[in-house]
């Protein structure tokens, strides 16, 4: 479509895992990424979920092609980027930008901070030394951190205030797309309110696109418009945010969303929720078929474990790759309010195998 | 009965090159009995300092504290050292660290961490000691526990190191588990496992939990009584369900409306402005003030003390504005987070 900023075709990564040192024998790989479709429009917020090891921030690092993908294809604006050289994804990189997770390892700690904000400006050569420092600056009022600190080191900040120059180099050179890989997540819940109220500023006031990656349900669910949820490299459910939410599909879905404590200890002790038994299984040898088949509540013998299920649709965009899914999740919108009176009691804890 | 532990005006005091840091400056509350006490803070706010104050595990070289931790109503254990302090720590009261990918020792086994654990507090032999290393890692939910007892922790993964440190905390049946954020590296789905897990320990052995963390949410499930913390101090402490439903200070106000929740439909977060503060030179009065938006003139010059509200159930807090304020914008923050939800 014609407003798709970004569309990500059945983009596959995996790295080899190999044996002997001189003469390198692959014995397997990791399929990190296996086949994910999915398209971001001009000034939407995406939000990608999952657990660790489902492969969101390999999937953020393909689409800034900071990683070569093993299969598929990645279209940013028109153009497919993973076929180009790094001298011709330059001009391209200025259009999409970054913010990693870790606020304390992603700034160069002997780098200035007018330094770090400015250099993709110098790399690019958009503008003189006087001109960057200027534009630095305003970068630095932006995201609300006072000009005067364009001197300073980074470990002459707090936590909060670090991201925020994160945020301010992400923007430098004007992007249309920036990937936020966990932004908030080593942030204190205050300071983490102050960077998301941020990001959504910013994306208004300059028509960003995000694709905002977080392992938090309720960050993504405040920020996004859609929601992806990733389990072992594949996509397990993609809708709108508010039909996500409401009617999950995917009992994989269902099972994270039960799982997320609710900070309302009277609405907590009158929901069960659905433990999910086990770790995630490892990307080297995934289960067969349906890669959530061990793990789930709804699990058929004979189709689950035989064959893997499509993303089916559930009409308005919303996708879920499950043969069984969910008709009515019990633990939907409705049975997080309180009950009145007369309300039935609370369905029963469904404990996983 | 006497509570199992009392902490009474806990002061503790780093020294650093550029000052005295005020790490946690005047502490007081009570554990009971099989009851579940969550800490809630910022980082920084002197959570974590406070329990390793009453584990005694501060470097003494470069703190000092003072106050008193008094443990079964006999002994003080901040005044206590060497042999009893090692009799009761490990065994009576034990710890589950944050990090458990750096709390377990990379070298050796997990069965022969555990065993050491025992071994150390209890006279049996090897082959008792491991059985019940064994039994507990079961308990805990470690599956095929008897072949994985020999594995090393980079063999685990994070939750089953997570399970493991609560193993080893528990091998001893301690009356006190202290949980310093156990949850906050991993997964909603594996901290539901952890959480449910500690539920079902303390139903079974009765030992009672302070829960440190800074997730309101995981407050919510697990805590019985709820402590406030900021920059040091306590700002407030209730039962859960009044912490809740009508919270009295405004830090804790900010940090429940700064939460993004699953439910309902907010615009755009509350949030704190500024930075904790330094705690080499707090704020003077009340240390929240300069980030408080109801603050009044008398808050930069008196320290509220912490006393009770003026609501009938047992609720502490430190803050100069009036009940009428509180209880309006409390009911007025409860309805925005709630009315969404009905």
């Amino acid at each position: 479509m014609a407003d798709d900023l970004l569309v990500v075709e059945d983009v596959k990564k995996h790295f080899p895992i190999t044996r002997g040192i001189i003469f390198q024998k692959e014995i397997g790989s990791v399929k990190a990424v296996d086949g994910v479709s999915f398209s971001v429009k001009q000034g939407e917020t995406l939000g990608i979920v999952g657990e660790s090891g489902c492969g969101k921030s390999t999937l953020a690092r393909c689409i800034m092609h900071l990683l070569d993908i093993t299969a598929g294809s990645i279209v940013f604006e028109g153009r497919d980027i993973t076929k180009l050289s790094r001298a011709q994804m330059r001009p391209i990189r200025r259009e999409m930008m970054m913010i990693f997770q870790d606020p304390y390892a992603s700034l160069n700690p002997r780098k200035r901070v007018g330094f770090i904000i400015g250099e993709a400006l110098l790399v690019h050569k958009l503008g003189s030394d006087a001109e960057i420092k200027r534009r630095v600056q305003e970068l630095l009022e932006v995201v609300g951190l006072n000009p005067e600190h364009y001197n300073r080191f980074p470990h002459e900040f707090s936590g909060g205030q670090r991201q925020r120059i994160g945020v301010a180099r992400a923007l430098a050179v004007n992007p249309k797309l920036i990937v936020c890989d966990e932004p908030v997540s080593a942030l204190d819940v205050s300071v983490q309110a102050q960077i998301m109220n941020l990001l959504e500023d910013l994306q208004e006031d300059f028509g960003l696109t995000y694709v905002f990656i977080a392992h938090d349900l309720n960050v993504v669910r405040h920020i996004s418009d859609r929601v992806m949820v990733m389990y072992l490299g594949k996509i397990a459910e993609l809708a709108g945010r508010d039909e996500l939410y409401a009617s999950p599909k995917h009992p994989y879905t269902g099972a994270l969303m039960s799982a997320v404590p609710i900070p309302n200890p009277e609405l907590g002790r009158q929901r069960k929720p659905v433990v999910l038994e086990g770790d995630v299984p490892s990307p080297i040898n995934p289960p067969a078929a349906c890669r959530f088949h061990p793990r789930c509540p709804r699990f058929q013998e004979g189709r689950c474990d035989v064959e893997e299920p499509p993303l089916y649709s559930f009409g308005n965009g919303h996708v879920a790759a499950c043969h069984y899914p969910l008709e009515r999740w019990p633990l939907a919108l409705e049975d997080f309010r309180r009950p009145g009176p007369s309300a039935s009691p609370p369905p029963e804890t469904s404990q996983v195998r | 009965m006497a509570p199992l532990l009392q902490v009474t005006d806990l002061k503790t005091y780093f020294h650093t090159d550029d000052g005295v840091v005020k790490a946690v400056d005047g502490v007081t509350f009570e554990v009971e009995k099989g009851k579940t006490l969550g800490i809630v803070g910022e980082s920084g706010c002197g959570k974590s300092v406070t329990c390793l104050t009453i584990m005694g595990l501060n470097a003494k070289r470069t703190s000092i504290s003072s106050g008193t931790a008094l443990w079964k109503d006999e002994a003080d254990l901040l005044a206590l050292g060497g042999r009893r302090l090692r009799d009761i720590r490990g065994n009576e009261i034990s710890m589950v660290f944050q990090d458990p990918m750096t709390s377990l020792n990379p070298v050796h086994s997990i069965g022969k961490q555990l065993v050491e654990a025992i071994q150390l507090h209890r006279d049996v032999s090897r082959r008792v000691a491991r059985s019940r290393a064994l039994e507990l890692l079961r308990a805990v939910g470690i599956p095929r526990a008897e072949s994985r007892i020999d594995d090393y922790p980079h063999q685990f993964s994070g939750g089953m190191r997570q399970r493991a440190m609560i193993a080893m905390a528990l091998v001893n049946d301690p009356d006190l588990l202290i949980a310093d954020e156990p949850t906050t590296a991993l997964d909603v789905t594996t901290q539901a496992q952890i959480l449910n897990l500690m539920k079902r320990l303390q139903d079974d052995f009765g030992s009672a939990i302070i829960m440190i963390t800074h997730d309101l949410g995981v407050i919510a499930e697990v805590a019985d009584d709820v402590i406030v913390m900021y920059a040091g101090k306590i700002v407030e402490h209730a039962q859960v369900d009044d912490i809740f439903s009508r919270p009295q200070h405004p830090y804790t106000w900010g940090l429940l409306g700064s939460l993004p929740r699953l439910v309902g439909d907010v615009d755009r977060l509350a949030q704190i402005p500024g930075q904790p503060p330094s705690l080499l030179r707090p704020p003077s009065g009340c240390r929240f003030h300069p980030r408080c938006s109801y603050v009044m003139e008398v808050c930069s010059r008196v320290e509220p003390e912490l006393v009770q509200a003026a609501v009938d159930a047992p609720h502490l807090q430190a803050c100069h504005l009036d009940q009428e304020t509180k209880d309006r914008e409390a009911a007025k923050l409860v309805a925005s987070t709630m009315a969404e939800a009905s």
